[in-house]
Formats: C-alpha cells, structure tokens, sequence
C-alpha cells in the first residue's frame, strides 16, 4: 500500500452539537433471529432436485425405450434396420419402410419449407410496414398453434382431393418424364401419399423456422446493414451477402429445429400418408412414417413383439430427433455467443 | 455549490459535544472481482451518527467498497473480500456471520429505485415482516412512521394500496429510503441515490439524509462533489482501489494534504 | 443506368415480390384451415354437444364425456407441470447459472421441448400404463406434463433473467433469504410472463393427441375416473374422422373446432397479456 493518509482512523477533534441527541423512536427493537438458514438451503435443493427430474427424464426415455425394445433386437437383430419387411402375421417386422418414410417426408417438409420461411423472415424483418409486423408475426406463429390432428383432418379431407385434382397431374406433366426426377412424380394421383404428406409437414414446420430466421435476422447489427446500403446495396444483396453470412449458424439452427419437429410429426402424417409399408420410387404412393405406424398400430398390437417392434421403432425416432434436435441447439447456442462477444 | 459554500459553512463553529465513536471499522481490505484487484488495503472508520461519503472517478472502487459493508458482493461467485470489516467490533467477513441478519442491520439504497412489484404498503411491510412479528395495527404504525422519515407519508397516505411502480421516479426512491429505514438498521449504505433523479428530487432527498442521520451512521457514495460536500461530515477520496484521502469533510474540501485529492476536487482531474 | 445496374435492381424487385408471395402462401394456409373449420364445424355446433355422450356408430350424439375428460386430463397436467416447471426455472435461473448441471440442463430441456410427442406417450405407456396393466386419464396427464414441463422450465428461466439485478439486490439488502427474495420479488416482477408460459403449455397440450392414444385411450361413456380409460377430444376426433360414419365425421368436425378455438383463443390471450406486462 502506497499511501501514507490512507490508513486513517478517525480523525479527532470530531463534528459535534448543540443537543444531546434524541433517542430513536420508536426505540431499536429486540430483534427476534432471522429465518433460520435451512430454509434456504433446502429451498435451493428442491428446486435443483427438479431440474435433475428433468434432466432424467431424458435418460429415463431412451433407457426405458431401449429396455421395452430388447425383444425385437434379440429377434431380428441390427437387420431390424435394414429390413423391409412388416408382416403381423409371420410376425417378421423390419423398420426400413417407416424410417425411409419418416426421412422422405422430411426432406420435402424441408425442401419446400425453407423457402418459404426465409421469404417470410426477409418480408417480416426488411420489407414489413411497421404496423403489420406483430399480427403478421402472430399469424405466422398461429400456424404453429394449430393443433398437429386438426391439419390432418383437413389434409384427408379438403387438401388431398384438391392436391390430387389438381396439382399431381400438373407435376407428372412437368416432371414426369424427365430424367432421374421422372419416376418420382410418376404414378395415380389419389391426393394421399408421402408427396402430399411432406407437404403438409413443411406448412406445419414454417412456423418453426420462419420465427427463428426472423429472430436471428433481427440481431444483426444495424451499422453492418447499414454500412452495405450506404456502398448503394440493394435490399435483396443486403439480406444475401451480409446478412445471412452473418446469421449462417441461427439459420441451420432453425432450419434443423424444423427437421427435428418433421420427423416427429404423427397426427397429420397419419392421416395423409396412407400407411403402407413400402418403399416406391413415386412419391405419389402411399407410404409409413415411424410415428404413423405408432399411430396406427401400436394399440392393436397384441404379440410382444409387435409391440416391442413398434417401441424399437419409437426408440429410433427419438435417437434421431436427439441428434437434429441437439446440433440445432449448438448451432443456435453458437450464434448467441459470437452475438455476446461482440457487444 | 462552490468553495465559498463550503467555507462558509466550515465557519460556522461546530459545538462540540460528543465525539463520533467508530460504527464500523474497516482493517486491510482488499477485494478482488476474480484475478482483478479491486480494492487495495482500505483502513478507515465509519463514525456513528454521522454522514461519510466516497468520492472519485469511476471504477474507482467507491461502489465496490460500500458493498463490501453489507457483503453484497457474496450474491456472486467469483468476488472475494480479504481483511477486516468491523461492526460494533464484530468481524462481519467472519466465516458463519447470519447474512441476512448483517444486512439487516446494514441497510441499502440503491442507485436506481427499486421498487417491489407490490403496493406502496407491502413494500414497506415486506422488509418489517422479515424480522417482526407486527400486529396489524402495529404494522399500519410502522409504515407510517417509515414514510414519514422518508418525506413520503403526506404524498403516500391515499394511495397506500397502490403499485409502488406507479411512483415518478422520486417518490420511488424515498419510498427505497422509508423502505430501508422500515427494518431499522444501524447503518444506511446509499450508493449514489440521487444520480437518476432530477434537481428537486434530489435536494429532497439530501435534506431528508441530513435528518437521518440523527437516527442512523450513513455511508454515501457519490459522483457529485457537491453534493459530498453538502452533505457528509467525513470524506474519503479514492482512485485506483486506493483510498487515497480521508478526513473531515471540510478538511478534504478546502485543505485537502494530498496533490491528488486537490487536483480532483478543483475540477484538475477526473 | 448501366446493364448491371439494372439487372441489380431487377433481381432486387423480383425477390421482394417473391418474399411477399411466401407470405402470403403462408397466410393462405392460415385461412384456408380456419375457413374449412368453420364452415364444416359451425354446423355440427349445438347445446348437445355438451350434454350428450359420444355415440355407438350410426347415431346422433355430443361430446359431453370427451369435453370433461379433456378438461381433466390437461388440468391434472398443468397442476403437475407447472409446480415442477417454474422450480427448474428458479434453479436455472437463480442458482445454477453457469455451471456445468444447468448448462447440461437446458441443453436438454431444449431438446425435450421439441421431442417428438408419441414418444412421449410412448415412454409413459412403457413406465405406467404396462407396471399398472391399463390405460388411464392419469398416464394421460403424465404424459402431457412431461410435453409442458419443458416449455414453463423455458419460459420461466427467461423471464428470470429479465428482473434487474438490483431488484434482486435491494430485496437482499433488508436481509430477506433467497427463498423468500426470489419467491416474493423477483418471481412476482415478472408473473405476467410466467403465466403467459404456462397458458401456452396448457394450449400446446389441449390439442396434443399422439401421447394420449397410448396412455388414456377414448372411453365412449362418461367417466370421471381418472384411474380408467378416458375419453377426450383429440383421440375422439382421430377415432371419429377416420370412420366410415356421417354423424362421427360431423362430431369430429365440431370437437376439432371446438379445440381449434380454444388453443387460438389461449394463444391470443397469452399473447397480449405478456405485451401487458411487458409494457409495464
């Protein structure tokens, strides 16, 4: 310590009056003890006990899974997976149909989703009069709102019929006989199928990706938009080449949040998908995704290892999910925290 | 408020009678956010019944240090107080020190108000039922008189019930004050009570201060000199994590020993 | 003008207009469902619903069992999860923070948020409904507290970290302990959010139908036993519309109308109640 004056008591002669002081009123009250220090100790404990309850709750999920499954895998073995076979009869269940089903229908969610979503965060954060920004932003969200059966009611009965009119013709016109793509477009155009299930996925997951591009596009500094606009960028170069690149981890983020919601869709799927266990090269025929066949057959599978089949087939699905679900979650994690390191 | 102010002031004879007795002792403290030095061997006595304030740029460690007297800091991990810190003799850095009890002995206003999401009433009542078992009338007594220490019953009494949110941002910081005053603490810890108040609220606020401390030993800290003057009895000038000055305020105002100290204070620095 | 710039501003005006067709694309979908529900469910709509059992196939009938069982199920639901959501969201909050156990729990919590809800139903048939050998209204609340436990863990955690610091400390400062500062400041600065949180878990579960289909099943009679089958409007509306049956298909119009309404209504509601509290 460096300074002589610093270590100073109190200096004497001291400030003084005139009166005696007056005692405090009402006098200094005979403190009763404090809350006894349990209390908080225990308090902090039940609210940690909670949030070990939730981190179990995860571990609980797979290893219960995982343990009602066991008879399928002692059965069929790791061929289970790569098995397209579905046969209640002889009782010989192999997932590949359900899980190739799952993925497809996925990847159209995605394929026509986020587009969509992308042209509705740049609409809602760069073109968007300000007033309509909030109950546009609502409606949007609202999508997400609707219940997953209500879709799926109005999928078999009002989308397919017009879907199948209208729409599939048009595509097997225009794709039908092109190279590659042409057998995919190929086939009756019934309304129901894995085509019309993928889309009705991706209108159910553009609420997901929409608000979290929205959310991640609204961080971007103001001076780094604004710095492109004053080189005499146009809107569209500004949302392309600046802020996207700089939203790049939120955007995958959001995009596999949409994944992770399409491969565990059930009601909607079901209703539409037509419940086949197949694997056609058109994606006009009737298909299975693992939640549908849940779905579906879980409460009439009477012999153990249908059952334990169905569950196995649950396990994947949540495996799979977990694995999108958490590398969304680094990637959107990563972008808050190079946000956090530059302001 | 200029020098003069204060000269003037410092003429007036200060009768003298009863001596200030140390409330609080501070011995060695360092204080340390983490790796970072804070708060460099303090040694100073905060008198009884009386006004000492802290003055200095920011970052200084005035805050830091008025902290430390009701261990606010132990809310965060990381932040650690080596030393000293006597109340009524007792070492309140002491392992096994109630806490709670400490602070509420050692009360605190903060820079911003802070009202609870509550009635003026429960506000008040909160801090009262911590440690006292009141009656209901009893209880209507001692907000009252907590409101009246604070310059706020007259403004208060017809809308007792309502949010103290709903208070100009004056009357929400003497209601922070008849707050604090509620428990009845031995020390007031002010941290900058008037910098988001504007003129009237704030000449309000120091009077109601200047009659406090017939009841209470306050420590302020606080970015205007002025006001340091005006009110305190006892100034501590520091920089760096260092108290670089201590003394009577008058003393520290028109004869400060130090360069430093007189360079600040003049307006030559900072 | 040059070329290039010409074709910049042309690609430019070309995208916005593509982005405005997006949305609406999107809004076109909104409407579109709401319209069918309307004008499919509005007509099956009478007092009867709501006195009248689901009925054997080929008969008129209401919702009555289904409506009260709906009712029971997500109020049993709420009543587990928000307890056990708010006190996770304290500990993220206010104790964990940065360490290593919170961390790892909102990281999972995050993902259990958007797990896939059949699994949910799933895993609870799997640990309750085959221990106690039958489906119950019970395992169906279980199952729809583990879908909200997630999203009240959420939201209250963020809106946590809304209350200043220096509330939490001037409530410290008069020597309250943490429990009561966090239960009777801090938690009370910021229940309007709270509660928004809480009104989106019960919309999200009032129209969750996958975890109920193995958990409390459909019970076609009146039951008030929670220990038993129960009916409710999702497996209703499932069992209903996939039926061969006219009067079925109106009834499950009408229930899915029913349901529409209310996640929507809750939705809104919750909505403007945060913007309310927020502003404040």
């Amino acid at each position: 310590m460096s300074s002589p004056s610093a270590t100073a008591a109190l200096p004497t002669p001291m400030i003084s009056r005139n009166e005696p002081r007056t005692a405090r009123e009402p006098g200094p009250p005979a403190r009763p003890k404090g809350a006894p220090p349990w209390q908080d100790w225990l308090f902090e404990r039940t609210t940690m006990f909670f949030t070990l309850l939730v981190l179990f709750t995860l571990v609980g999920i797979i290893a219960a899974l995982a343990w009602a499954a066991v008879p399928a895998f002692q059965k069929f073995g790791l061929g289970f997976f790569f098995t397209n076979i579905w046969d209640p009869v002889k009782m010989e269940f192999g997932a590949l149909a359900p899980i190739y089903g799952t993925l497809v229908t996925s990847a159209i969610a995605l394929l026509i989703g986020v587009p969509v979503s992308f042209g509705i965060a740049l609409f809602l954060t760069e073109m968007c009069p300000v007033i309509l920004k909030r109950p546009l932003g609502t409606a949007v969200e609202l999508l997400a709102a609707i219940p997953s059966i209500i879709y799926g009611m109005w999928g078999l009965f009002v989308f397919a019929p017009v879907f199948g009119d209208y729409v599939q013709p048009a595509l097997t016109k225009v794709f039908g006989n092109l190279w590659i793509l042409g057998p995919l477009f190929q086939g009756a155009p019934n309304g129901i199928g894995v085509l019309s299930a993928g889309f009705i996925l991706s209108i159910m997951v553009i609420p997901f990706i929409a608000s979290v591009m929205r959310d991640v596009f609204e961080i971007v500094p103001p001076v780094l938009k604004e710095s492109a606009y004053g080189i005499g960028a146009t809107t569209w170069e500004v949302v392309w080449n600046v802020v996207l690149p700089y939203t790049r981890a939120g955007v995958i983020g959001g995009i596999m949040l949409g994944l992770g919601r399409a491969l565990g869709e059930t009601m909607a799927v079901t209703f539409v998908i037509g419940n086949a266990y197949r694997i056609n090269a058109s994606l006009f025929e009737p298909g299975n995704s693992i939640a549908s066949a849940l779905a579906n057959e879980f409460n009439e599978a009477a012999e153990p290892v249908h059952r334990a089949s169905l569950i196995a087939l649950g396990l994947v699905l949540f495996l799979l999910t977990f694995v999108v679900l958490a590398c969304s979650r680094m990637l959107l994690a990563q972008l808050a925290k190079d946000e956090g390191q530059q302001t | 408020m200029n020098v003069e102010t204060v000269a003037a002031r410092a003429e007036t004879p200060t009768q003298g009678l009863a001596p200030a007795m140390p409330k609080m002792s501070i011995r060695n403290l360092d204080f340390f956010y983490g790796r970072f030095r804070a708060l460099k061997n303090i040694n100073l006595d905060v008198a009884e019944r009386r006004v000492t304030a802290f003055i200095g740029p920011s970052g200084c460690g005035k805050s830091t240090l008025l902290r430390t007297l009701n261990r606010m800091y132990s809310l965060y991990p990381g932040q650690r107080a080596i030393g000293e810190i006597l109340l009524d003799g007792d070492d309140i850095l002491a392992p096994g020190v109630d806490i709670n009890m400490l602070r509420a002995k050692v009360g605190m206003v903060f820079q911003k108000p802070t009202p609870f999401p509550m009635s003026i009433y429960d506000n008040i009542a909160f801090g009262v039922s911590l440690y006292e078992n009141l009656s209901g009338r009893a209880m209507d007594e001692r907000v009252e008189w907590a409101l009246t220490k604070a310059a706020m019953w007259d403004e208060a009494k017809d809308k007792l019930k309502q949010s103290g949110m709903a208070l100009s941002g004056g009357q929400q910081q003497r209601l922070c004050i008849a707050r604090a005053v509620s428990v009845k603490p031995e020390v007031l810890l002010l941290d900058e009570p008037t910098s988001a108040l504007d003129p009237i609220s704030t000449a309000k606020i120091e009077e109601l201060i200047t009659e406090l401390k017939e009841d209470y030993t306050i420590a302020i800290v606080t970015h205007n000199m002025q006001q340091a003057a005006r009110v305190s009895d006892f100034t501590g000038y520091m920089y760096l994590g260092e108290l670089v000055e201590f003394g009577e305020t008058d003393q520290i105002f028109l004869k400060p020993k130090r360069k430093a100290t007189e360079d600040y204070i003049t307006g030559r620095f900072g | 003008m040059t070329a290039l710039h010409r074709k910049r501003l042309f690609v430019n005006r070309m995208n916005l207009v593509i982005s405005m067709a997006t949305m609406a694309f999107g809004m076109l979908f909104l409407l579109w469902i709401l319209w069918v529900l309307f004008a499919k469910g509005f007509s099956a709509l009478s007092p009867t619903l709501f006195t009248q059992m689901t009925p054997p196939p080929g008969s008129a009938g209401g919702l009555a069992n289904a409506i009260y069982g709906s009712v029971m199920i997500v109020g049993v639901a709420t009543f587990i999860s928000t307890p056990i959501g708010i006190l996770a969201g304290i500990y993220l909050a206010e104790y964990g923070k940065n360490g290593w156990l919170a961390r790892l729990a909102r990281f999972i919590n995050d993902i259990l948020l958007s797990a896939p809800s059949i699994v949910i139903g799933l895993f609870v048939y799997t640990v309750y409904v085959m221990q106690v050998g039958h489906f119950s209204g019970w395992a169906g609340s279980f199952a729809l507290a583990l879908i909200a436990i997630p999203v009240v863990v959420r939201t209250t955690e963020n809106m946590l970290h809304l209350v200043p610091a220096s509330l939490r400390e001037a409530a410290v400062a008069l020597g309250a302990p943490m429990w009561k500062v966090i239960l009777r400041v801090t938690l009370k600065a910021v229940r309007g959010g709270v509660v928004t949180g809480i009104l989106l878990a019960v919309a999200r579960m009032a129209g969750e139908t996958a975890p109920l289909l193995f958990t409390a099943l459909n019970n076609q009679f009146w039951s008030a036993n929670m220990d038993a089958p129960m009916a409710n409007l999702p497996v209703v509306i499932f069992q209903f519309a996939m039926s061969p049956f006219d009067d079925w298909k109106s009834l499950a119009w009408a229930a899915a109308l029913l349901i529409t309404l209310t996640v929507l209504i809750i939705n809104i509601l919750a909505r403007t109640v945060f913007r309310q509290s927020a502003v404040r």
